[in-house]
């Protein structure tokens, strides 16, 4: 192994980092324009896509994962897989309640006030 | 072993820089990935209690200021910008720049936690609170209590993150001034700039999320 | 770099300051054994308590309310304290660098603060042990744990904490296996045992923080009252479950898999042949991490999940099964024609065979949701946890106890006595726990104090097998502690073993190797190595031709 050091890592022009800085206010400002209409289920669509967009900007970019070894994006994207599984399952069941034995009402009702909220 | 000069960074179980260095990064990518799925777990929480409330959620965003949350993101998102920089000038040699990068994030990062404070403030005053804690009247759902819950939890366990950044980023900023780093050797700062990204990125899911129900 | 003779990582400096601040993985791999038997030894005693107050219907020994702290307590410090950190923070802080011909793991400072965060998890325990200990079982299930007013928040703080613990030890692993492997040593030359600590850490870090995030709502609900979990207040307690099933699930392989890794190590060695089928043990291990977290579920099928995750869960469950029985047949096919010595390390390895197989048969039959709904928080499932986390990872971590106790101490062990343990070990651990399998399949319900009359001969000799048990770990701790001081020399390679921790001396020096350790061969390539007075001497005459076939 040759006597490397951190000097030979990619440095990234400036204007890259400026561009994606302007890239993400600009991105900012859509999504926000973009909640002022109502689209119903669109708008968490694309308030999530756009959001996912920046990230990934920020991840390639200011996280050096376009660059760096391939190792490390792999972790990234096995943290999201994982929460995917995470919520995925959980809303297996959240979601699913009481569909297939169809029961008198939901095993809680959701929108129960049992008691008066302590003030 | 040990043949060759041996720099006083290099700890003695490692044979080479980039063998410190690549450890060094793939820890705290490992430790961000713990970070994702720490977080993930508020999201999880978030998505079913709205798959199961929208319309509730719906009605209790509108309490939040989406101009201060917006202010907020341009902050976190222009810090994010200096912290890179910050990097970048070391990778450079630059030291001088380095420092005023890493002052200017710092001083980001606290202005994202003062206009928290006063989001904060005005929900203490208005009862808008977690829980049983919860007294404002104003909503018109049926537990509103419950997005409060998350609000807090997620912006509170991200303002946690916010603080402890600012820790680490005044605790490089003294390595640097203190002439420890150069573009040899900065791998402190590259790490500190990888949580604060990480910070960053959170903030831009929880923005959306919480600020921007449709 | 000459090492004087007869220095090593124990004696070159005895201060209690340099082990106090050591850097050394061995030294931290030692205290860690130091901490988690002195927790083996708490939660033992709170085990034989709740026997002897089940040896007879009506209260004994204590009251109600004191049993249910006293099974919490033995679940929670068990699982927290002993068995997680166990294997890989002790046994496997001392093995893997030597094992992968490293000088130390990658973060040694972050490996010392694993330790300490370790202690300050076993202190926040112990509190809540001493301020009214938490009555919840370890599961910490709401919503009973949020309204109950023994001390839940420093139990669950104590938990909390030891998850960073664990997920420093989980980091240090993963980035030491990746970066830090000797020249040479590549993923498929690694032995079976590191393969095993990869994939436990996997583990450790996917599903330690979302334990952490779960234990702090839990913590925020009985504090403050946010109401998530609190279905008068619009939430849900079953999503606890959830969460607190998203890690513990998978929690139970970080207990398992590294014993399996032992397991692998014990087989080959004290068979004396190249273990059977080494790629497919190596991807059953990152298997069973895998699928492990698509299940938990299953510990749910009556709490009111839906049916469609229910039958979901219940369907992945099975899968599980495959990767573990490779490696059963595995380990069986390694045996087959093998030069078998039966040292006490190879009786805890078969003892860890049988007992798992009975543990994991049980589990496939829990995981059906039809017989779940039967035996769903009986004995059954007593038992069938007891034979995989006790029968399978105690035995393995005793068993690598054993297999290693010479590399660690530079000392060897009463053999005669280690065989007697070990047979009394297995004979009061199937007396305790096999009669369980009985009351539960009779219905007898899982952290009750009181039982009727017909479960009473059951119940007594499941007690008497407590004892038998108890005897077994005595005569260990006896003979264990007798070798520290007065225990003969080891060579450095008693076993004759190949991988690299055997090349290194008993007790090793700091750097763990003198030289960088010799990798012309496999980790298990008993056909073509043998070892006579600790050198080792190729089969055949063959010459020292490096193989280029990696298998």
């Amino acid at each position: 192994m040759s006597e490397h050091t951190q000097s030979n890592h990619h440095i990234l022009p400036l204007k890259v980092y400026l561009g994606i800085a302007g890239a993400l206010f600009v991105l900012t400002i859509i999504t926000v324009a973009v909640s002022f209409f109502h689209f119903g289920e669109l708008n968490i669509i694309v308030a999530l896509l756009i959001a996912a967009t920046k990230g990934t900007l920020v991840a390639l970019y200011f996280m050096h994962l376009k660059y760096d070894n391939k190792l490390y994006m792999t972790i990234f994207v096995l943290s999201l897989i994982f929460l995917a599984i995470f919520l995925g399952f959980t809303m297996l069941d959240t979601n699913f309640r009481g569909e297939i034995d169809v029961s008198e009402g939901p095993p809680i009702d959701q929108n129960a006030i049992i008691y008066e909220q302590q003030k | 072993m040990e043949h060759a000069e041996h720099p006083k960074f290099l700890q003695h179980h490692f044979t080479d820089a980039e063998q410190q260095a690549e450890s060094a990064k793939l820890g705290m990518w490992i430790f961000l990935l713990t970070e994702i799925l720490l977080f993930g777990g508020l999201f999880v929480f978030y998505a079913i209690f709205r798959s199961w409330h929208p319309d509730m959620f719906y009605e209790a965003h509108k309490v939040l200021s989406v101009p201060l949350g917006t202010l907020n993101t341009f902050v976190l998102i222009t810090s994010s910008l200096t912290m890179a920089l910050s990097i970048r000038a070391m990778q450079l040699n630059n030291r001088k720049q380095t420092i005023w990068y890493l002052v200017a994030t710092l001083l980001l990062a606290a202005t994202f936690l003062v206009v928290k404070y006063f989001e904060y403030h005005h929900k203490f005053e208005l009862g808008q609170l977690p829980g049983r804690f919860y007294t404002y009247e104003g909503i018109n759902a049926v537990n509103p209590h419950i997005f409060f819950s998350v609000y807090f939890t997620m912006t509170g366990l991200h303002g946690i993150h916010v603080l402890i950044g600012m820790i680490v980023i005044t605790w490089v900023l003294v390595r640097t001034i203190k002439n420890d780093f150069s573009s040899e050797y900065y791998t402190p700062i590259e790490m500190t700039g990888l949580y604060w990204h990480l910070v960053d990125l959170i903030w831009i899911f929880l923005f959306p999320l919480l600020y921007l129900i449709g | 770099m000459s090492v004087a003779q007869g220095v090593n990582y124990l004696n070159e400096d005895k201060s209690l300051k340099s082990w106090l601040f050591t850097l050394d993985h061995k030294r931290i791999g030692v205290m860690y054994l130091f901490g988690v038997m002195t927790m083996f030894l708490l939660g033992g005693i709170f085990a034989i308590l709740i026997r002897l107050e089940l040896l007879a219907p009506g209260p004994d020994l204590m009251t109600a309310d004191t049993y249910n702290q006293m099974f919490t307590l033995h679940g929670a410090i068990m699982i927290f304290l002993f068995i997680i950190p166990a294997i890989p923070a002790a046994l496997g802080n001392f093995v893997l660098p030597l094992m992968i011909g490293a000088k130390d793991v990658a973060f040694p400072r972050l490996n010392l603060a694993s330790w300490y965060v370790y202690l300050l998890g076993a202190g926040f325990a112990l509190f809540s042990m001493l301020a009214g200990a938490a009555d919840t079982g370890w599961t910490f299930y709401t919503p009973y744990s949020t309204t109950t007013s023994t001390s839940v928040i420093s139990m669950t703080m104590a938990a909390f904490i030891l998850g960073f613990s664990s997920i420093f030890t989980g980091v240090n692993f993963i980035a030491t296996i990746h970066k830090l492997r000797a020249p040479g040593m590549t993923w498929f030359k690694m032995p079976l045992m590191i393969w095993a600590l990869y994939a436990t850490a996997v583990i450790q870090i996917l599903a330690t923080p979302v334990l952490g995030i779960t234990l702090v709502l839990l913590v925020l609900e009985k504090a403050f009252g946010i109401g998530i979990f609190d279905p008068a207040m619009g939430g849900d307690p079953v999503l606890f479950q959830h969460f607190f099933w998203f890690y513990s699930h998978p929690a139970v392989y970080i207990m398992v898999l590294p014993g399996m890794g032992i397991i692998s190590e014990l087989i080959a060695t004290f068979s004396k042949k190249k273990i059977f089928g080494y790629k497919l043990i190596a991807y059953s291990s990152v298997a069973i991490a895998l699928i492990s977290f698509l299940v938990w579920g299953h510990h749910m099928f009556t709490s009111g999940q839906s049916e469609l995750a229910a039958m979901v869960f219940s369907f992945l469950t099975f899968f599980v099964g495959i990767p573990s029985g490779v490696k059963m047949f595995n380990w069986l096919a390694t045996m087959y024609k093998g030069r078998i010595s039966f040292e006490a390390p190879m009786l805890w390895a078969l003892s860890f065979m049988f007992l798992f197989a009975i543990g994991g048969f049980t589990g496939i039959m829990l995981g059906a949701i039809s017989l779940d709904i039967h035996f769903h928080d009986t004995y059954f499932v007593v038992a069938h946890f007891h034979y995989v986390m006790m029968g399978g990872t105690v035995v393995a971590f005793f068993g690598g106890l054993h297999y290693w106790w010479p590399k660690i101490w530079g000392r060897m062990y009463n053999e005669t006595l280690a065989k007697i343990s070990v047979i009394l070990v297995f004979i009061g651990f199937n007396m305790t726990f096999f009669t369980q399998f009985i009351l539960g399949s009779q219905g007898m319900p899982r952290r009750y104090f009181n039982y009727l009359d017909q479960y009473q001969p059951l119940h007594a000799f499941s007690s008497y097998g407590s004892w038998v048990l108890g005897l077994g770990f005595i005569i260990m701790a006896f003979y264990l502690i007798h070798s520290l001081f007065r225990g003969k020399k080891a060579p450095d390679n008693p076993w004759g073993a190949l991988t690299l921790e055997w090349q290194t001396s008993s007790p090793p020096s700091h750097h763990n190797f003198d030289e960088i350790p010799d990798l012309d061969h496999d980790p298990y390539d008993y056909d073509k190595l043998m070892v006579v007075d600790d050198k080792l001497i190729r089969k055949n005459g063959q010459s020292e031709k490096k193989e280029t076939t990696v298998n």
